[in-house]
C-alpha cells in the first residue's frame, strides 16, 4: 500500500520498487509504464520491419520463408498500431493531460492501472505466439476468409491478444473522457484547454465508439475459430464482407485515434518554440472535432475494390475527400503559427517542422486514393504502403519522437541530449523519406503489397534496394535515441520547472518531475496558455485557486495486475480447449480468478489517504 | 465531363508530369503506361489529382520555407517577443473555401468515372439472334492459380487469359477458397474476387501483347491469400479480333481430347496415369476444375504462373510443387521415375493450340 513516506521517494530496495510499479495508480508512473511497454513493442515492431525490408532487398530473395514473411508483416502492423503507437500516445496522455488541466490524477486511477495491464498482457499474449505456435499470418486486417482458413493457433493469438489489449484501450479512453470533462481546474473552460488535451479528448471519444465494433468483430472471429461459429463461413450462411465492414468501422477511426493526439503534440510544440500563441485556436478545435466526426463516415474507402457498387463507392469517395478540408485548415494554422514567430530549432521543433512536409505528402496521396476509380489501381499496391507510412510514420511516429524529447524533462526531470536528438532526427527523417517515397512509384509500377518476394525483370529492383537502405537509416536513428536515453539517465542532470523556458501550459508551472500530488494547491486558470500569462505578468508558477489544504490521494493496488492475469490465463484455456482437455478448466479458472479479484475490489473499502498540510509544506519547501 | 475543368490550364503541368512518370515501370506491368481505356481513365484521374496536389504542396511549402527563413531566433534575437495573433477570419475563410473548391474539382470526375467504370449493364446484352454481344469471361481465383472460362464459347483455360483487343471484355469474378483480387496493372484497376458473391466489371485491351517483351501483360493477385500470394501471377495475351477467333476455334477443336494410358508416347501414358485425374487437356469445358487446365501448356509463358517456361522447371515443379509455391494444393510427384518426368515434361510442352 502506498504511504506518503514511500511516495516521497526514499531509497528503496528492488523488491519494494517493483511492488511500487506493479501497484501504482499514479498517472505519471502509469504514463512511464506505457512508455516502457510501448517502447519495447516499438523496437520489436521495428525489428520485424527490418526483416521485411531485408527480405525485399533483392529479387527472388529467400532470407525468410513465405509463411514466416506473412507472420512478420502481420505482427509488424498489429504491433506498431496496437502495441506501440497507441500505448506510446497513452503514455504522454497519462503523464501530461492531468497536468495540463490542473488535476491531481485521472478520474479513475484504478481503471487507469487496469487499462495499462490489459494492454501489456494482451501484447504479451500476442507475442508469445512466436514461441508457442506460429504468429498470426493473415495481415493486421485479418480478413475473414484467410483468417478462418489459417491453420495453427496464430490467428487465435491475434484474436485473444487484441481482445485483451483492446479492452484496456477502451478503459483508457473512457477514463480520459471522464477526466477531461470532470477534473478541469477552476477557470479551465473547454475553450482554454491546450490542444493536446483537446485532441486527447476527441481521440478518447473516437475510442469509445470505434473499439466496441472491434470487440464484436474479434468475438465473432474467436467464436468462428474456437467455438464452431459460422459468422464468416459463407457455406454456412455467414459472410466474409461483414468482417471487412466491422474491421474498418473500427479501423478508420483508429487512424484518427492515432493522428489527432499527434496533431495535439505538434500544436503545443509549434506554439512553444515559435514563442507565439496557436494561430486560430478555435478553428483548430473545430477542425479536430470535425475530423473525428468525419472519421466515422469514410470506412468503406478501404473497400472500394470489394465490389460495393458505384453508388456506395461514389458516396464514400466524396466523404473521404471532404476530410482534406479540416486537415488543410490545421496545416495552414500551424504555418501561420510559426509565421511571424521567433523559431528556435530544438529537437522537438525539428520533428514538428519535419512533420509538415511529410504529413502533407501523406495527406495528398490519401485524397488521391479517395478518388475511387483511381484507387482501383492504387489499392493493395505499394502506393498504399507508402501512403499510410507517410501519415503514420510522418505523422504519428514523428509526433511520438517529438513528444519524447519535449516532455522527457517533465516526466523524468532530465533533459535528453539535444545533439544526439538532432542526429536521431536527421537519420530517421532522411531514412523515412528514402524508405517510403519511392514506394509510391513501386505501387504505380504494379507491385502489390504484402508480397513475400518479387521476380527479377519487373523494374522494381532499384527502388526496393533504396527503400531497404532507408530503413537501415531509420534503425540507426532509433538506436541513437536509445543511446541518448541511456546516457541522459546515467548523467542525471536535473532540470527546473520550465526547462524549455518558453513553456505555455500548466505542466511547466510545476517541478520536473512533479510531486506525486501534482499541484500543492489546485491552480486557477486565467486563460489559454495560462502559464504564459503568469510569466508575462512576472509570476513564476501558477495562481492558486484554494488555500493549502489536505490532499486526498488514492492508494495503490495490486488487484488490476491480478485481474488481468486471470484473463490472460483464461485466454490460453480458450485457445487450447480445442486440442487439450485441460483447456476448458484453465478457461474457467482464469475467468473465475478474474471475477474473484473483481469481487475483492467491490467488497473491500479503500478510501485512499490524505497528504496533510504540514507534509505538503515540508515537501514544497524541500524543493526550493 | 473533363471539358468543364479548364483542362488547358493544367496541360503544361500534366505534360511535364507525364514525362516524369512515364520514365517509370515496364510496359507490360505499369499503371503509368496504360494499355486500355479503363487504365487510361484511371491514369488521367491520377494526373488530375497529382496536378492539384502538387499545387497545394507548392503553396504549403512556399509559406513554410519563407517562414523558416524569416522568423528564426538566430536572426531575431533571444529576447524578441513576437506579437500574439489570435487568428484571422479572412485567412481562415480562404483556406477553407479554396480546398472545398479543389475537392469539388476532383469529386466531379471521380463520381463520373465511378459510375462509368461500374457500368456492366451491357454484360447480358444479346443481338437479335440471341448471341451475346460482348465477350464475357468467368474468372475463378484459387489457391494460387487462375481459371478463365468463356461461357458463350464453352471453353476454359488457366493461368493465361486470352482476350481480343479493341472491345469491352466483361468479367465475372469469384474466389473458390479464400479471397483474392484480380489485377492487370497495365490495363486497368483491380476488383476483388470474393468467396460469396460474383463481382462484375469490364476492361478494354487496346494493345496487342505480341510486341511486348514477353509477349504478354502481367496479371497479379492483389489481396493477401496465404504464403504464395506473391507468386499468384497470371499472364494476359491480347490478340487482334481475328486471331482471337482463331484461338477460340482452336480451343474448340480440342473437344474430347484426353491422354491415353496405353499411348505409344511415354509422356502421354505417364500423364494419363499420374496427372489426368486433376488436369484436363481439352479446352472445352466449364470452370470448377480442381487443377489448372493444361490444354495450352505449351503456349504459355511461365510454369505455374511465374517460373521460366522450360523443361527443367516443369520437371522440378512436378517433383515438388511445395518447394516453389508453398501452400498450393498440388501433391508432389517425386516418386515418378526420371524417365517418366522427362517424358511428361516433353508431352506438356507439346500441348499447344497456337502455331
Amino acid at each position: 500500500m502506498t504511504t506518503v513516506a514511500n511516495s516521497v521517494g526514499q531509497k528503496k530496495g528492488f523488491g519494494a520498487t517493483l511492488w511500487d510499479w506493479l501497484t501504482t495508480v499514479d498517472h505519471k508512473k502509469i504514463g512511464i509504464l506505457y512508455l516502457i511497454g510501448g517502447g519495447f513493442f516499438f523496437v520489436l515492431g521495428g525489428i520485424e520491419a527490418m526483416l521485411i525490408r531485408l527480405q525485399l532487398l533483392v529479387p527472388n530473395n529467400d532470407f525468410v520463408s513465405a509463411g514466416f514473411y506473412n507472420e512478420l508483416i502481420t505482427m509488424h502492423g498489429t504491433t506498431m498500431i496496437f502495441l506501440a503507437a497507441m500505448p506510446l500516445l497513452f503514455g504522454f496522455m497519462n503523464a501530461i493531460v492531468p497536468l495540463q488541466i490542473g488535476a491531481r490524477d485521472v478520474a479513475f486511477p484504478f481503471i487507469n492501472s487496469l487499462g495499462f495491464w490489459m494492454f501489456f498482457f494482451g501484447g504479451l499474449f500476442l507475442n508469445l505466439s512466436w514461441f508457442l505456435d506460429a504468429a498470426p499470418d493473415a495481415g493486421w486486417t485479418s480478413y475473414a476468409s484467410l483468417s478462418i482458413a489459417s491453420t495453427g493457433h496464430g490467428i487465435d493469438f491475434y484474436a485473444i491478444g487484441l481482445q485483451i489489449a483492446g479492452a484496456g484501450t477502451l478503459m483508457a479512453g473512457i477514463n480520459f473522457l471522464v477526466t477531461i470533462i470532470n477534473m478541469r481546474a477552476p477557470g479551465m473552460t473547454y475553450m482554454r484547454m491546450p490542444l493536446f488535451t483537446w485532441t486527447t479528448f476527441v481521440a478518447s471519444a473516437l475510442i469509445l465508439f470505434a473499439f466496441p465494433p472491434l470487440t464484436i468483430g474479434i468475438f465473432f472471429l474467436t467464436f468462428d475459430r474456437m467455438f464452431g461459429g459460422n459468422f464468416f463461413d459463407h457455406t454456412m450462411g455467414g459472410n466474409t464482407i461483414i468482417w471487412e465492414h466491422i474491421f474498418w468501422i473500427f479501423g478508420h477511426p483508429e487512424v484518427y485515434i492515432l493522428i489527432l493526439p499527434a496533431f495535439g503534440i505538434f500544436s503545443e510544440i509549434f506554439s512553444v518554440f515559435a514563442r507565439k500563441r496557436l494561430f486560430g485556436y478555435s478553428a483548430m478545435v473545430f477542425a479536430t472535432v470535425l475530423i473525428g466526426f468525419l472519421g466515422f463516415m469514410v470506412w468503406a474507402h478501404h473497400m472500394f475494390t470489394v465490389g460495393l457498387g458505384p453508388t456506395a463507392n461514389a458516396i464514400f469517395a466524396v466523404a473521404t475527400m471532404a476530410i482534406a478540408v479540416p486537415t488543410g485548415v490545421k496545416i495552414f494554422n500551424w504555418l501561420l503559427t510559426i509565421w511571424g514567430g521567433n523559431i528556435t530549432m530544438t529537437t522537438p521543433m525539428l520533428y514538428a517542422l519535419g512533420f509538415i512536409p511529410s504529413f502533407v505528402m501523406g495527406g495528398v496521396t490519401g485524397v488521391q486514393q479517395g478518388a475511387a476509380p483511381l484507387d482501383y489501381q492504387l489499392h493493395d499496391s505499394y502506393f498504399i504502403v507508402a501512403h499510410f507510412h507517410y501519415v503514420i510514420v510522418g505523422g504519428v511516429v514523428l509526433a511520438i519522437l517529438a513528444a519524447t524529447h519535449y516532455w522527457w524533462p517533465k516526466m523524468f526531470g532530465t533533459m535528453l541530449s539535444e545533439k544526439l536528438g538532432k542526429i536521431t532526427f536527421w537519420f530517421f527523417f532522411i531514412g523515412f523519406h528514402m524508405t517510403f517515397f519511392l514506394q509510391h512509384f513501386l505501387g504505380l509500377m504494379g507491385m502489390p503489397r504484402r508480397v513475400w518476394t518479387y521476380m527479377d525483370g519487373q523494374g522494381w529492383n532499384l527502388f526496393n534496394l533504396i527503400s531497404t537502405i532507408g530503413a537501415v537509416l531509420m534503425a540507426i536513428g532509433t538506436i541513437v535515441l536509445l543511446i541518448n536515453i541511456i546516457v541522459t539517465t546515467a548523467k542525471n542532470v536535473r532540470v527546473g520547472n520550465d526547462p524549455w523556458e518558453d513553456g505555455r501550459t500548466l505542466e511547466w508551472a510545476i517541478p520536473s518531475p512533479p510531486p506525486f500530488y501534482n499541484f500543492a494547491q489546485t491552480p486557477l486558470v486565467r486563460g489559454l496558455d495560462t502559464y504564459w500569462i503568469e510569466k508575462q505578468e512576472g509570476h513564476n508558477g501558477y495562481t492558486a485557486a484554494e488555500p493549502v489544504t489536505d490532499i486526498h490521494m488514492p492508494n495503490g493496488s495490486i488487484i488490476p495486475f491480478f485481474m488481468t492475469l486471470g484473463i490472460f490465463i483464461a485466454g490460453f484455456g480458450a485457445m487450447y480447449r480445442v486440442d487439450h482437455s485441460w483447456g476448458l478448466p484453465v478457461l474457467v479458472f482464469g475467468l473465475a480468478f478474474t471475477f474473484l479479484t473483481m469481487a475483492i475490489r467491490s467488497v473491500k473499502d479503500d478510501l485512499g489517504f490524505y497528504v496533510t498540510k504540514d507534509q505538503i509544506r515540508r515537501m514544497e519547501r524541500g524543493r526550493d | 465531363m473533363m471539358k468543364g475543368l479548364k483542362k488547358w490550364r493544367l496541360v503544361t503541368l500534366l505534360a511535364a508530369l507525364t514525362i516524369i512518370l512515364s520514365g517509370c515501370g515496364e510496359e507490360y506491368l505499369s499503371t503509368l503506361l496504360p494499355a486500355g481505356e479503363v487504365g487510361q481513365d484511371q491514369f488521367n484521374l491520377l494526373l488530375l489529382t497529382t496536378g492539384i496536389m502538387i499545387l497545394v504542396m507548392a503553396v504549403v511549402f512556399t509559406i513554410y520555407f519563407i517562414a523558416l527563413a524569416k522568423f528564426r531566433r538566430k536572426k531575431l534575437g533571444d529576447d524578441h517577443m513576437p506579437k500574439d495573433v489570435e487568428g484571422s477570419h479572412k485567412l481562415e475563410f480562404i483556406w477553407t473555401a479554396i480546398p472545398i473548391l479543389l475537392v469539388i474539382i476532383m469529386a466531379v470526375p471521380t463520381v463520373y468515372y465511378t459510375y462509368k467504370l461500374g457500368d456492366v449493364s451491357a454484360m447480358e446484352a444479346t443481338d437479335d439472334e440471341g448471341n451475346a454481344e460482348n465477350l464475357v469471361v468467368n474468372v475463378t481465383a484459387k489457391l494460387y492459380w487462375w481459371e478463365f472460362e468463356y461461357p458463350e464459347h464453352g471453353i476454359v483455360t488457366a493461368q493465361e487469359l486470352v482476350v481480343p483487343t479493341g472491345e469491352k471484355v466483361y468479367f465475372n469474378l469469384i474466389a473458390s477458397d479464400v479471397k483474392h483480387s484480380f489485377w492487370i496493372p497495365a490495363v486497368g484497376g483491380k476488383l476483388d474476387t470474393n468467396v460469396e458473391n460474383v463481382n462484375k466489371f469490364y476492361l478494354t485491351f487496346d494493345k496487342e501483347s505480341k510486341d511486348l517483351e514477353d509477349g504478354v501483360f502481367y496479371g497479379k493477385c492483389a489481396e493477401l491469400c496465404g504464403p504464395s500470394h506473391a507468386l499468384m501471377d497470371f499472364k494476359v495475351k491480347t490478340l487482334s479480333p481475328d486471331e482471337f477467333d482463331g484461338w477460340v476455334a482452336a480451343m474448340k477443336d480440342t473437344e474430347g481430347a484426353t491422354a491415353n494410358p496405353d499411348s505409344a508416347d511415354a509422356g502421354e501414358a505417364a500423364f494419363a496415369n499420374s496427372c489426368l485425374y486433376c488436369h484436363a487437356v481439352s479446352g472445352v469445358g466449364t470452370s470448377g476444375a480442381s487443377a489448372p487446365n493444361l490444354t495450352t501448356f505449351g503456349d504459355r509463358n511461365r510454369v505455374a504462373g511465374f517460373l521460366e517456361h522450360d523443361k527443367q522447371n516443369t520437371i522440378d515443379w512436378i517433383k515438388d510443387p511445395q518447394k516453389y509455391k508453398p501452400g498450393n494444393l498440388m501433391p508432389a510427384f517425386g516418386d515418378l521415375s526420371e524417365e517418366d518426368l522427362d517424358a511428361i515434361a516433353d508431352y506438356l510442352l507439346d500441348l499447344k493450340v497456337e502455331e
